[in-house]
C-alpha cells in the first residue's frame, strides 16, 4: 500500500502551523471593530473560505478542460476533488456569512444579489456531485462532470462581481461598496494583514486537502478496476 | 457603544471548527474504507488465479 509522500506531510504541517497562526492573528492580533463587535472577526474565515471555495471550482472548470482535451480520466479525478473541497469551504462560506449578517443587518439571511447567487453556487455544484452518481460508465460520467464543471462555472465570476454589479446591502472588502451597504467598514493595518494571512493560509489548507483527496480519488478508481477485473 | 457580539463570533467559529473535523474525519474513513477495499479485492483475486 502506498505511503503519505513525505512533500504531502511538510505541507500538512506547514498548513497546520499556519492554521494556528491564523487563529492566533484573528484573535489576539485584530482589533476588535468599534460598531460591531466582537463577530466582525468572523470576516477574516468568511473571506478566506470564499476565496477557497471560488479557487476550487476554477480548478475544476481548468481540469474539465483539459480532461476533454486528453481524454485521461486523471483529470476527472482532479476535477471531482475540487468541486467536493469548494462546496465545504463554500457552505463554511454561507453559513458564517449568515451569522455576521444576524448582528449586522438585524437578520440571518435577505435574498440580495452576493446570497442569492452563492446560494445558486452551491447548489449548482451539489447537484453535479448527486448527477455524477447516476451516471455508471466511468468515461461518460467523466464527460458529463468536464462539461459540468465548465459551464458551472460561469456561475462564480457572477457571484464574485454580484456586489459590483448590483445594488446590494452586502459590503465590498476591496473597492467601493454601494451607498446602500450595511456593515461596511474601514480596516485598519492589523485588519488587513490578519485578513491577507488568512487568505494565503487557506489557499496553502486547500492545496493539501486537494492532494489528499486526488489520492482518495485515485483510491477509488483503483477500487473500481480491480472490482471490474473481476467481475470479467 | 460597541456591542456585545461574542455569542455569534464563538457560534461562526463553532460551525467552522464542526464541518471542517467533520470533512477531514470523512476524508480519513473514506481512505481507511477504500484502502480495506483494495487489500480484499488483491485477495480475492489472487484465490481466483490459484483455483
Amino acid at each position: 500500500m502506498e505511503t503519505t509522500p513525505r512533500a504531502l506531510k511538510v505541507l500538512d504541517t506547514i498548513s497546520a502551523i499556519m492554521f494556528v497562526m491564523a487563529i492566533g492573528m484573528v484573535f489576539f492580533y485584530a482589533p476588535t471593530e468599534r460598531v460591531m463587535g466582537q463577530v466582525q472577526r468572523v470576516f477574516y474565515f468568511h473571506v478566506a473560505t470564499a476565496w477557497v471555495g471560488m479557487l476550487g471550482f476554477m480548478a475544476a472548470g481548468v481540469a474539465g478542460i483539459t480532461y476533454l482535451r486528453s481524454s485521461n480520466r486523471k483529470w476527472d479525478i482532479v476535477s471531482l476533488a475540487a468541486v467536493e473541497i469548494s462546496l465545504v469551504f463554500f457552505f463554511v462560506a454561507i453559513v458564517m456569512g449568515s451569522i455576521w449578517a444576524r448582528p449586522a443587518w438585524g437578520t440571518w439571511w435577505t435574498w440580495e444579489p452576493r446570497l442569492t447567487t452563492a446560494t445558486v453556487v452551491e447548489l449548482l455544484y451539489a447537484a453535479y456531485l448527486m448527477l455524477r452518481q447516476g451516471i455508471e460508465d466511468p468515461d461518460r460520467r467523466a464527460r458529463f462532470g468536464a462539461v459540468y464543471t465548465i459551464l458551472g462555472f460561469i456561475s462564480v465570476p457572477v457571484t464574485f462581481l454580484a456586489i459590483r454589479l448590483f445594488r446590494t446591502i452586502h459590503p465590498v472588502v476591496f473597492g467601493a461598496s454601494d451607498p446602500g451597504a450595511e456593515g461596511d467598514f474601514s480596516m485598519t493595518p492589523p485588519m488587513l494583514q490578519t485578513l491577507i494571512f488568512s487568505v494565503i493560509t487557506f489557499s496553502v489548507i486547500f492545496i493539501s486537502l486537494f492532494w489528499h483527496r486526488i489520492r482518495l480519488g485515485n483510491l477509488a478508481e483503483k477500487v473500481e478496476q480491480l472490482r471490474l477485473k473481476m467481475a470479467q | 457603544m460597541t456591542p456585545d457580539t461574542t455569542n455569534y463570533l464563538i457560534l461562526g467559529y463553532v460551525i467552522f471548527s464542526t464541518v471542517m473535523i467533520a470533512y477531514l474525519l470523512s476524508l480519513s474513513v473514506r481512505n481507511r474504507n477504500l484502502k480495506q477495499d483494495i487489500e480484499l479485492l488483491q485477495e480475492l483475486e489472487q484465490d481466483a488465479q490459484k483455483e
